[in-house]
């Protein structure tokens, strides 16, 4: 008679099951291979209860780091002692999430000797996640890692690990090299990745396009998604190929331009409004093979995406319309410095930038990272008449003589 | 000792040898078939990539035999997606039906491209979270045993429907800008342990982390500890996350809420945040099968209703709210009406332009 006929009813059917993994993982030569039989059985008690069992997490760590490791102890420990410490540790993923096979092992191996066997490859944010271990081994764990050119990933009020998408590895839409550039800030940053100096959690993501296959947009304090700047390249012998498959131009590509700026015009198509084209990518997805981006590329870079704590869920808005993306990226780190310590002074304890931004306005943030107001940055301008003047001088009647005519 | 701060490993010496040779001069792409994509270069060169499903939690062994395909096929180089996907890259088409038949041999489907589902995004839940409403690893594994036919392309839709888990309100995952998500919700406010409050938490920074203000100090000057007010409370469970001391975990009253129409790309429309449809439904482990009724409803409407190339926030914007919930035979309830703070207005119809 099974311990665990739920945990075994989602054994059955076509996706592949993660309690297959954890009996797995609980029959392995990891060290704790019995915390995670442990983990199977405290799960089949969770969902006949309905309710986790976790206990919140104490302040675990290794040396030299703030974050990187959530502490997590079980509620019922006399009867999952597997589970009395069964903490987490992140493990930064190389950009692009690209791997051998020998580093993959390496991974394996380090964690076999020291956990419960059981991973997530990879976390939400991206890391690498060595679920369940006790508070003795963090330390030997982190020394091994380092040892093959490891390292620990954030957690708390820090620059959480950056993220980037394929990029230019894999993928011709990208407007500029995601993988060196998260590679190079992750570098660059590593003490505000590992000690913990802001009011709260802060977020990089950078996404080749606006396709934003890292979710940059959702999730982010500061985007950084690629773009061009000049026109979009079009190869009418291609779009003949696509046409003579089937495919109707006119209704699915000219028709669903947002802003209209392409025609066919003599059964080619044309790019009749070059200004118009808000380089959405919709024509690019659906004809990879005749259209492509500008080569003018860069980036555009965004501020305040968030989930729903605390003042609800936020997508990011422009704040640099276009930044040239070049190594070492200087023009990047320069912006993100001064709004972090921005952030950093203004910020109340758990307030994202984008809720401080709430809070004393837009305008304040882009005056105190001098940059210029530009429309790009609104949908529309306000509607309320509420104008703070404060020092500032309204303009004089001369700036507007030369509108007379 | 550990040296620290030395950073990731450099993910250029795990490239294939195609990519570097094409790194950043790729040219355009096709999707073979389901799970199969095709990258050429403007070098003519080609790199295939496999796509496969597979859980987020994995064991250390599963890994390795991802690398026995690695190591047979792909000289023992390969990568993850964004959403958990192991792909198998290789420039050689004649290895691709042979690591096709290998992920199939050991459980893993193969697809995820195109329009139709790839892995479903997911928190910890049950299985390590301290703050779950619901579970997460579970009731995906349930999902995507119904969804299956849209994840292999034996089913597709009008455009990609991205689908993702959040087992409580800090949706740790891009969960409020996806197509289709459920979130792990209470609905009763906490319940204070007075006595234990003093030790555990810290009266100012608990108030300050409630959205609504619905903490206070105890009016009972000798009892160092809050009170949560019923009317403002709307149970987002945010008190505990920072103070141990306001458990607020339910299992009669906990539940899911449904997610509907956020995307995070700017593709023809912009970025949207996804939209309640369904406020609550109860947990009913093993297999949720109201929840997963309710998202199939969902996503089959979309199917049938939507033309492509339209997203589902696309889909329903075009047709408007009121053809979702009548088309879906969704309740629209009170609870579906945004009440909080100053931008609840801006989602309000300030216009006469409705359908019947």
């Amino acid at each position: 008679m099974s311990e665990t006929p739920m945990m075994d009813e989602l054994e059955k059917g076509p996706w592949p099951s993660f309690v297959t993994q954890i009996k797995r993982a609980g029959e392995s030569k990891a060290l704790m291979a019995d915390s995670s039989k442990d983990l199977l059985r405290q799960q089949e008690t969770a969902f006949r209860e309905k309710q986790g069992l976790w206990k919140h997490g104490g302040i675990v760590g290794v040396k030299g780091y703030g974050g990187g490791v959530i502490g997590r102890y079980h509620m019922r420990p006399e009867e999952y002692p597997g589970l009395e410490h069964f903490h987490t540790m992140r493990v930064n993923h190389p950009c692009g999430w690209f791997y051998t096979s020998d580093k993959l092992r390496e991974l394996c191996d380090i964690w076999d000797n020291h956990g419960s066997g059981l991973t997530n490859f990879h976390g939400s944010t991206g890391d690498v996640i060595f679920l369940g271990t006790n508070s003795d081994h963090l330390q030997p764990i982190a020394d091994d890692l380092s040892e093959k050119g490891w390292d620990i990933g954030s957690s708390g009020s820090a620059l959480r690990t950056p993220t980037g998408c394929v990029g230019p590895a894999r993928c011709e839409y990208a407007g500029f090299d995601t993988l060196d550039f998260i590679h190079d800030i992750t570098n660059t940053f590593q003490d505000e990745i590992h000690r913990p100096p802001f009011p709260y959690k802060t977020k990089i993501k950078a996404s080749g396009c606006c396709n934003d296959c890292v979710a940059a947009m959702g999730r982010s304090d500061t985007p950084v998604i690629g773009t061009w700047r000049d026109e979009l390249r079009i190869d009418n012998d291609a779009v003949k190929e696509y046409m003579d498959s089937g495919m109707n131009v006119q209704t699915l590509i000219v028709d669903n331009c947002p802003t209209a700026a392409l025609e066919m015009v003599n059964g080619k198509l044309e790019l009749a409004r070059a200004e118009d084209c808000t380089r959405c990518m919709h024509c690019i997805n659906w004809m990879p093979k005749a259209i492509r981006p500008g080569v003018d590329k860069g980036a555009t870079i965004l501020v305040g995406a968030k989930a729903p704590v605390l003042d609800g869920a936020v997508l990011a808005t422009v704040v640099i319309p276009f930044m040239k993306m070049e190594p070492p990226y200087t023009e990047f780190k320069e912006y993100w410095e001064k709004a972090m310590d921005w952030w950093d002074e203004n910020g109340k304890v758990r307030e994202r930038i984008a809720e401080l931004i709430d809070r004393v306005g837009f305008d304040t943030f882009i005056k105190a990272m001098d940059i210029e107001p530009v429309p790009q940055m609104v949908w529309r301008p306000r509607a309320n008449p509420y104008i703070f003047w404060r020092d500032e001088e309204p303009p004089k009647l001369d700036e507007f003589k030369k509108y007379i005519h | 000792m550990a040296i620290t701060d030395i950073g990731p490993p450099d993910f250029r010496n795990h490239l294939p040898e195609v990519i570097k040779k094409n790194y950043g001069t790729w040219k355009y792409h096709e999707i073979v078939k389901p799970g199969v994509l095709k990258h050429v270069g403007e070098s003519g060169d080609e790199l295939y990539s496999v796509r496969v499903g597979s859980p987020k939690l994995v064991c250390t062994d599963f890994i390795r035999d991802l690398c026995e395909i690695a190591d047979k096929y792909c000289d023992g180089k390969m990568r993850f997606t964004s959403r958990y996907n192991p792909e198998f890259l290789t420039d050689k088409a004649e290895n691709v039906d042979s690591i096709i038949a290998a992920a199939q041999a050991i459980g893993l489907p193969v697809g995820g491209t195109g329009r139709g589902i790839s892995n479903m995004v997911h928190t910890q839940g049950w299985i390590h979270c301290h703050t779950p409403a619901t579970d997460a690893s579970g009731m995906v594994k349930a999902i995507m045993d119904e969804l299956y036919p849209y994840f292999v392309g034996e089913k597709t839709l009008p455009n990609k429907l991205k689908l993702s888990l959040a087992c409580c309100i800090n949706m740790c995952g891009a969960i409020h800008a996806t197509d289709l998500a459920v979130v792990g919700v209470h609905t009763k406010i906490p319940a204070v342990n007075d006595e234990t409050f003093n030790a555990q938490c810290e009266t100012p920074t608990t108030m300050a982390g409630c959205p609504t203000g619905a903490i206070r100090r105890h009016p009972d000057k000798d009892i160092k500890s809050v009170v949560v007010s019923e009317e403002k409370c709307m149970y987002c469970g945010n008190c505990y996350t920072i103070c141990p001391s306001m458990p607020i975990a339910n299992p009669e009253n906990d539940g899911v809420m449904i997610y509907v129409g956020g995307k995070t790309a700017n593709v023809r429309t912009p970025s949207m945040l996804s939209r309640v449809a369904v406020p609550f439904i109860a947990n009913n482990p093993p297999r949720w099968p109201e929840v997963i009724g309710v998202l199939k409803t969902i996503i089959e409407t979309y199917a049938k209703d939507a033309r492509s190339p339209e997203r589902v926030g696309e889909w329903i914007e075009r047709i408007g709210w009121e053809k979702f919930f009548e088309r879906t035979g969704l309740p629209f309830t009170s609870q579906c009406i945004d009440d909080f703070g100053a931008g609840a207005r801006a989602s309000l119809r300030a216009s006469t332009q409705f359908k019947w």
